[in-house]
């Protein structure tokens, strides 16, 4: 079931994607692509994570090139957010081992290099935006310009001096983000960062990280909405704690048949029945 | 350590504080009133200078220890600890910056209350007022440290509020307020040795009696000092980068 790259694939595909390997359902051609030199923001291999005696993910290995954006795709449950507070260096894991900007993943001198965003937004609700963030700011070492930066950058300039606990829930996840973007860090690593937002804001983000990406940021980012897979570089479809297909949406559109990704991720779980 | 991630966390918690105005006019005047209340139970200025410095301890105590627990349970559920954790921000900064900003409060708060107490409600201290500020705000430090602590082990804030009766009443309880120590049994007596909370009501009755500096009191003091050390080592031990 081997896709063949088409031509319109290279329309979203940024510079440093242009020698990316041929795309493969994930598992068949792992150990070949791993032994290829390409210039990896993250090199996942062989991850397992137990979690209450379940195995919440189960030899997952892939990678992330460098300047991609990188939806990671699945049902609410599937261990997407583990998968992600593995690669930022917050999850004990149980085998595997997890590479980010060429350091293992939670070492000290990665920490002001990976923005992350959880969820549900992490943010002071009791301080005003500006102030929450240039707390963050002072952590990272920031300069003091990139808050104002990073505030507009989410659109949230006319909430700067509002409180967090005021605004609504996608303001306030916006400020979330806006907190991974402080410092302007190398990788960006977001979950569900467009969850409950309008279709105008996500259509702002989502330009946001192409343009983040075309100036050399590498994004993961997660959802479980399908109709954002297709804005995606690459896309890591997952289930069940497993990885199901590593590929772009052309390719993953051409290896199943289907025009709708989502239809075709349907393809793709009952074809591993 | 870096002091500049220290001062900033420092900053950021009296900022939330400066949001929650009525939370800092309760900090500060809520063990004033109730040395007020006292006074007034009590309707003699002697037996009120017999145990208002003891109680001028406990009350920090108590309410920095709720405080901290709250707040530290608050960044631990709302993810801004994780994300915090993901940052390059020692543990040791953290909680830095929470002694020294509850810290700040806790001597506000004493100080405040001990004025009252002196200038209004007939206080008489023997010893020096700065000594009894000093005990006071390292109760206060000892109560913040135990709090942060505690609250790595609460998964709720139900849970977090009643580990103060937990901790904080058998403290008072057997700090030799109610009952001299010495006249406890051996088994109350020994486990009053071994609260922090005794020695700094120790300290604190000593100031009061008597002008001289002598080795127990120095002694007490370091014990709560040691204590409140300890207690933040652990606090430390609880926050973990990586969790299950």
């Amino acid at each position: 079931m081997k896709g063949t790259l088409t031509d319109s694939e290279s329309l979203r595909v940024p510079l440093t994607d242009i020698c990316q390997p041929r795309p493969c359902l994930t598992g068949k051609f792992r150990a070949r692509r791993i032994n290829r030199m390409i210039n990896s923001a993250v090199v996942i291999d062989g991850l397992r994570v137990v979690r209450g005696g379940r195995d919440v993910l189960r030899d997952v290995s892939f990678r992330v090139e460098a300047g991609s954006v990188t939806g990671l795709l699945g049902p609410s449950g599937c261990g997407k957010t583990t998968l992600m507070r593995a690669v930022v260096g917050v999850q004990l894991t149980h085998g595997g081992t997890v590479t980010v900007l060429g350091e293992p993943a939670g070492s000290r001198r990665l920490r002001s290099r990976i923005g992350y965003a959880t969820q549900a937004p992490a943010v002071y609700a009791d301080l005003t935006v500006t102030e929450a963030l240039r707390y963050f700011a002072s952590v990272l070492g920031a300069p003091s310009r990139s808050v104002a930066d990073a505030i507009e950058q989410v659109g949230l300039g006319s909430h700067a001096d509002a409180l967090v606990g005021r605004l609504s829930g996608g303001q306030r996840s916006r400020a979330s983000l806006a907190v991974a973007l402080l410092g302007k860090p190398e990788l960006l690593v977001l979950d569900e960062p467009t969850v409950g937002l309008d279709p105008l804001l996500r259509e702002h983000l989502w330009n946001l990280f192409h343009r983040l990406a075309a100036a050399g940021t590498t994004l993961l980012v997660s959802s479980h909405v399908m109709d954002e897979a297709a804005r995606c570089t690459r896309l890591l479809l997952m289930r069940d704690g497993a990885l199901l297909a590593d590929d772009s949406p052309d390719a993953l559109r051409a290896a199943t048949g289907e025009q709708d990704l989502e239809r075709a991720f349907l393809h793709l779980v009952k074809a591993q029945r | 350590m870096t002091a500049s991630i220290t001062l900033a966390t420092t900053r950021r918690i009296l900022a939330q504080l400066r949001h929650d105005p009525r939370t800092v006019v309760m900090l500060v005047l809520v063990p004033t009133l109730l040395m007020l209340l006292l006074r007034f139970v009590f309707n003699s200025a002697e037996v009120f200078s017999r145990i208002a410095p003891a109680l001028l301890g406990v009350f920090p105590f108590v309410i920095m220890f709720l405080i901290a627990s709250i707040t530290t349970l608050r960044e631990r559920t709302a993810g801004t600890l994780e994300r915090l954790m993901t940052m390059p921000l020692g543990k040791f900064d953290l909680l830095a910056g929470y002694a020294l900003a509850f810290g700040l409060v806790a001597v506000l708060q004493v100080a405040v209350a001990t004025a009252v107490s002196l200038w209004w409600l007939g206080l008489t201290v023997a010893g020096s007022v700065w000594s009894l500020l000093l005990i006071t705000a390292l109760d206060a430090l000892l109560g913040m440290a135990l709090g942060l602590f505690v609250s790595a082990f609460a998964t709720s804030e139900f849970q977090a509020v009643q580990f103060m009766p937990l901790f904080v009443l058998p403290q008072a309880l057997l700090c030799g307020l109610f009952q001299p120590r010495d006249e406890m049994g051996w088994v109350l007596h020994w486990l009053s040795d071994v609260m922090p909370l005794s020695y700094a009501v120790e300290a604190l009755t000593q100031v009061t009696h008597s002008a001289d500096w002598t080795m127990t009191l120095t002694r007490n003091i370091l014990i709560v000092l040691g204590c409140a050390v300890l207690a933040l080592g652990l606090g430390a031990a609880t926050l973990r980068r990586r969790t299950p």
